[in-house]
C-alpha cells in the first residue's frame, strides 16, 4: 500500500482541550478511507488538519507533522492556498458560490489564474461538470445564479468545483448526510469513480455508508486512532474490542 | 398534625391582598402596553403634521418650486430661496461619505475577516467612545484641527495641484469650508458604518467562507468574490443610514463650515446646510415675518429627506438582518 | 516570487490596517485635542462656580449652571423617557413578538431613532409654543425625552430579544402571566442590558446641542424651578466660543474638556455597571 498522506504524531488542542491525541497515520494513495467513530471522537478534527483548515478556528494548536507525498504541509512558508489547491472539500452542507453555475465551476480557475477566459475555461467547466455527474442537468442553463439548484445539485455543483483546481486529495465531511437518498447515492457513485485518480477521505457517522464505500478504514475513539486498516479486516475482524462494540453499534 | 403544617403553611406565605386579581393585572397591563405601543408611529404622525402646520403660511404663499429651487435667501424682503442650504447640505453630507466609506468599509472588513479577537475587544470599546463623543466636542476638534490645517496647507496643496478642475478650485482664504465639515462628518458617521457593515458581513455563514477557502482561495479573495456580493445590497443600506445621519448633524458642522449662503461650486467654499440655518437663526425666527415658517420648512424638508433615506435602508437592513437570524 | 494574489491580499491588507489606523487614530487625535487646549484652561472654579458678571468678557466664574443643567436635562429627559421605553420594549418581546404590528412599532422606533436632533428641537418649540410654554427646563426635558425615546428603547429592545426562550419558557409553564414575567424574570435577567440602554440614552442627552437650543433656553444661574431656562454643558461650549475674547474662547474648551470626560465616564460607567450586573443573570 502506498501512502500519499501521512500523519505523524499529530496533536491538535482546542483552547487547551486535546482534540487529537497522537495520531499516527498513513493514508493510502487513491483508495477511499474512510474515519469512522462516535460523535466528538475527532473524526473531522482529522479531517480538518489535512488542509489546514484547523486553524480557521480562533483557539485551535496543533503539533506533528502531516506529510502529503512527503513534504510537510504545516512546515513554516509554506503557502496554506496552495496546499488547499491540492486538496478538495466536499463539506456537510453545500454551499454555492453567489455567482453562476459556470462561474462557480470557473472560480479555482479564476484566482489561481489557471486559464484565461474563453474557450479553454468552457472546456475545463464541462469537463468537470461532467465528471460530477451535473452536466445533463444544468448545460442548458450554465450562467444562471447557482443558487436555484436543489441541494443535491449544490452538493454536485461543489465537487465539480472542487475537481476543477485539479486536487489530489479530495476530502469528505459528512458529505451527504444533508441529502436526499438519492442525491446522496448519486455523490457515492461518483466518489467510487474518482477514486481511480483521487485519494479520497471521508469523513462519516453512517456504518453502512462506511461499508459501502470503503477500502481503507480508521476508527477513532475520544482523538485517539484505535484501529486502522483494510476495510474488509476492520468491519469483518476487528482487532480490538471498542471496534468491535462501535461496529456492533453499542455506542 | 395536618392542621398544625397547613396553620405553619399559611405563615410563610400569607394570603395575597392586591386590588386586582392576576389575570386581570396581566389583561389590564395588556391594553396600556397596546396603547403605549402606538406612540412611536403617533409622534411620528404629529411631528409632521406640527412641522407642515408651522411652515403653511410659506408653502401657501410661495409655490413650492420656488422655494426648493430658489437661490435668494433674503427674509426680510420676503425671498426664501432654499436652495443653497439644499445644496450645501448635499455637498457636506456627500463628501463626506465618499471620505468615510472606503477607510470604514476596510476596517470593517479587516474586523471581520482577518482580526483576532484580542484586537476586536480593544475595537469595540474604541469604536463606542468615538459614538459617544457630542457634537459640539467634534465642532471643537474641528475648530481647532481642521480648519486651520485645511487653510494652511490641504487648500493650497490641492488647489496648486488640482485647481484646473473646479472642485478643488479655492477662492476662500480661510478654512471654513465643505472640505472641513465633511472629514469632521466622516469621522462621525464612521462608528456607525463600521458596525452596520460589521453586522451585516456576519450574517453570512462561515460555510460559505470555507467553500471559497478550500479551493485554495486568499482570505482577501474569498472576501472579494465570495462575501461582498452577497452582502452588497446590506452595505449600501447601511451607507444610505449612515448617510442620513449625516444630514441631520447640526453642531460640529455648523461650527466648521463657513455659513454663507451660496451654493457651493467647490469643497473649499463655504456651505450652510440646512440644520445650520435652523440653528443659526432660530433667535430671529419671531420677528421677521414669514421666518419662522420658513425656518420650519426647512426642518420640514429636513425631515422629509431623511425619512426616504431612513424607511428604505431600514427596511432592507432589516430584512438581510432578519434572514439570517 | 509571491504569486498575483498574494500580492493582492498584501496591497489590501495594508490599505485595511492603515484604515484601521486611521479611525483608531481619530479618536486618539480628537481626545488629545480637547485635552491639549482644555487643560490649561480648567481650573476648581470652572467647576464650582456659576458665571459671574462680566464672565463672557473674560472674568471670573465657572459654568456651574450648565453642568448642573445638563444634568438636570439629561436626568429629566432620560426618566421620561424611560417611563414609556421600557413597557415598550417589554410589550414588543412579552405580547407582540413578531407580529406586523411589532414590526411597524419597531419601523417606527428606527424612524425616530434617525430623525435629526434639530427636528426634535423644532417640533418640541412648536410645542411650546402651542402650549404658551417659554424655553424652560421642562421644555427641554421633554425635548430631550422625544430624542432617547428611541434610543432607549432600540437598545432594550435588542438586548430583551436575547433573553434565553427557555427562561421565560419556564416562567409561563409554572403559570406565571405575560406581565409576571414581564416584570419579575425578563427585567431581572436583562438588568444590565437595560441599564446600559438607559446610560447609553442618559450620555446622548447630556450631549446634545440641537434639541436643547430652542427649548431649554440658556441662563447664567442654576436652575431651580422647571418653568425658568436652564443652561447646558454643550450650549456653555457654543456660546463661550462664539466670543472674540480668547480668555472666555480658552475657558469654552475647558468647558468641551468637561463634557467630553463625564460622556466618556458614562461610557465607560456603563460596561463596568453592566459586567458587574452581570454576575445576578444566568450565562
Amino acid at each position: 500500500m502506498e501512502a500519499h498522506i501521512q500523519i505523524r504524531n499529530l496533536e491538535a488542542y482546542y483552547r487547551e482541550m486535546p482534540a487529537l491525541k497522537n495520531v499516527t497515520l498513513d493514508i493510502p494513495r487513491q483508495q477511499i478511507t474512510v474515519i469512522m467513530g462516535p460523535s466528538g471522537c475527532g473524526k473531522t478534527t482529522l479531517l480538518k488538519s489535512l488542509n489546514r483548515f484547523l486553524e480557521l478556528t480562533d483557539g485551535t494548536r496543533l503539533r506533528g507533522e502531516v506529510l502529503i507525498d512527503g513534504a510537510d504541509i504545516y512546515a513554516p512558508g509554506i503557502d496554506v492556498t496552495e496546499i488547499r489547491k491540492k486538496t478538495g472539500l466536499l463539506a456537510q452542507r453545500p454551499f454555492p458560490l453567489p455567482m453562476s453555475i459556470y462561474d462557480n465551476v470557473a472560480y479555482g480557475l479564476r484566482i489561481h489564474s489557471l486559464c484565461s477566459r474563453g474557450q479553454e475555461t468552457d472546456k475545463r467547466v464541462k469537463h468537470y461538470l461532467e465528471m460530477a455527474g451535473l452536466w445533463d442537468e444544468v448545460k442548458d442553463r450554465l450562467h444562471d445564479p447557482a443558487s436555484g439548484l436543489s441541494i443535491g445539485q449544490h452538493q454536485r455543483l461543489c465537487l465539480a468545483r472542487g475537481l476543477a483546481v485539479e486536487p489530489e486529495v479530495l476530502l469528505g465531511d459528512e458529505p451527504t448526510s444533508a441529502l436526499d437518498p438519492i442525491s446522496a447515492q448519486h455523490i457515492e457513485k461518483r466518489l467510487l469513480e474518482l477514486k481511480k485518480e483521487y485519494t479520497i477521505v471521508l469523513v462519516t457517522h453512517v456504518l453502512r455508508q462506511a461499508r459501502r464505500l470503503a477500502d481503507y478504514v480508521v476508527f477513532m475513539y475520544m482523538g485517539e486512532v484505535v484501529e486502522c486498516g483494510l476495510a474488509h479486516q476492520v468491519f469483518n475482524a476487528p482487532a480490538q474490542e471498542r471496534t468491535r462494540a462501535y461496529l456492533e453499534g453499542q455506542f | 398534625m395536618a392542621k398544625n403544617i397547613s396553620a405553619n403553611l399559611t405563615e410563610i406565605r400569607p394570603p395575597r391582598k392586591s386590588f386586582l386579581g392576576r389575570r386581570e393585572s396581566d389583561r389590564l397591563a395588556s391594553r396600556l402596553f397596546l396603547f403605549l405601543s402606538t406612540v412611536p408611529l403617533f409622534l411620528i404622525i404629529v411631528i409632521l403634521a406640527a412641522l407642515i402646520y408651522r411652515s403653511w403660511p410659506i408653502i401657501r404663499t410661495h409655490s413650492i418650486w420656488d422655494l426648493l429651487a430658489g437661490q435668494v435667501w433674503k427674509p426680510i424682503q420676503g425671498l426664501f430661496g432654499f436652495y443653497p442650504f439644499i445644496s450645501g447640505t448635499i455637498w457636506v453630507t456627500v463628501v463626506a461619505m465618499i471620505l468615510a466609506i472606503p477607510p470604514c468599509l476596510l476596517t470593517a472588513i479587516y474586523l471581520v475577516e482577518y482580526a483576532h479577537t484580542p484586537l476586536k475587544t480593544v475595537m469595540k470599546p474604541l469604536l463606542d467612545l468615538l459614538a459617544s463623543i457630542p457634537s459640539v466636542v467634534y465642532g471643537v476638534w474641528g475648530l481647532v484641527a481642521i480648519v486651520p490645517w485645511v487653510q494652511s496647507s490641504l487648500s493650497p496643496f490641492l488647489s496648486r495641484w488640482l485647481g484646473f478642475i473646479p472642485l478643488f478650485r479655492s477662492d476662500n482664504p480661510t478654512g471654513f469650508s465643505v472640505i472641513s465639515g465633511s472629514i469632521v462628518l466622516a469621522v462621525m458617521v464612521a462608528p456607525f458604518i463600521i458596525a452596520v457593515t460589521y453586522e451585516v458581513m456576519h450574517t453570512v455563514p462561515e460555510g460559505l467562507r470555507h467553500a471559497s477557502l478550500a479551493i485554495g482561495a486568499t482570505r482577501w479573495q474569498t472576501v472579494r468574490y465570495a462575501v461582498l456580493p452577497q452582502v452588497l445590497p446590506g452595505i449600501v443600506a447601511g451607507v444610505v443610514l449612515g448617510g442620513s445621519r449625516a444630514l441631520g448633524e447640526t453642531m460640529a458642522v455648523l461650527m466648521v463650515v463657513g455659513n454663507v449662503a451660496k451654493s457651493p461650486t467647490s469643497i473649499f467654499d463655504p456651505a450652510y446646510p440646512l440644520p445650520a440655518l435652523i440653528a443659526n437663526n432660530y433667535g430671529e425666527m419671531l420677528s421677521i415675518p414669514m421666518y419662522d415658517a420658513a425656518l420650519l420648512g426647512a426642518a420640514l424638508v429636513l425631515m422629509l429627506m431623511v425619512l426616504m433615506f431612513n424607511v428604505a435602508s431600514t427596511l432592507v437592513l432589516r430584512h438581510i438582518l432578519r434572514r439570517s437570524a | 516570487m509571491m504569486k498575483r494574489r498574494h500580492v493582492e491580499e498584501a496591497f489590501f491588507k495594508i490599505l485595511m490596517i492603515g484604515s484601521l489606523a486611521l479611525v483608531a487614530g481619530s479618536l486618539g487625535f480628537i481626545l488629545l485635542t480637547v485635552i491639549i487646549k482644555g487643560l490649561p484652561a480648567l481650573n476648581l472654579a470652572m467647576l464650582t462656580q456659576t458665571p459671574k458678571g462680566g464672565f463672557y468678557l473674560g472674568k471670573e466664574g465657572g459654568i456651574l449652571n450648565a453642568i448642573i443643567g445638563s444634568l438636570y436635562l439629561a436626568l429629566g429627559g432620560t426618566l421620561l423617557a424611560l417611563v414609556f421605553s421600557l413597557p415598550l420594549a417589554l410589550y414588543l418581546q412579552a405580547y407582540a413578538r413578531r407580529t406586523g404590528w411589532a414590526d411597524i412599532v419597531r419601523l417606527a422606533l428606527d424612524v425616530l431613532w434617525g430623525i435629526p436632533s434639530i427636528v426634535y428641537g423644532a417640533f418640541g418649540f412648536t410645542l411650546m409654543l402651542a402650549l404658551g410654554m417659554r424655553a424652560s427646563l421642562l421644555g427641554g426635558i421633554i425635548t430631550l425625552a422625544f430624542l432617547e425615546l428611541p434610543i432607549m428603547t432600540r437598545s432594550m429592545d435588542e438586548v430583551i430579544r436575547m433573553m434565553p426562550h427557555e427562561m421565560e419558557q419556564a416562567a409561563y409553564a409554572v403559570g406565571a402571566t405575560r406581565l409576571e414575567t414581564a416584570l419579575k424574570v425578563v427585567t431581572r435577567q436583562m438588568l444590565p442590558g437595560i441599564l446600559t440602554a438607559v446610560l447609553l440614552a442618559f450620555g446622548r442627552g447630556i450631549g446634545d446641542a440641537a434639541s436643547v437650543l430652542f427649548t431649554a433656553g440658556y441662563t447664567d444661574r442654576i436652575p431651580t424651578s422647571l418653568m425658568r431656562p436652564a443652561a447646558s454643558l454643550p450650549l456653555a461650549v457654543f456660546f463661550q466660543l462664539g466670543t472674540p475674547f480668547p480668555e472666555v474662547q480658552k475657558r469654552a474648551y475647558a468647558s468641551a474638556l468637561i463634557l467630553t470626560v463625564i460622556v466618556l465616564a458614562i461610557s465607560l460607567g456603563s460596561r463596568w455597571i453592566a459586567g458587574r450586573l452581570s454576575r445576578y443573570t444566568i450565562r
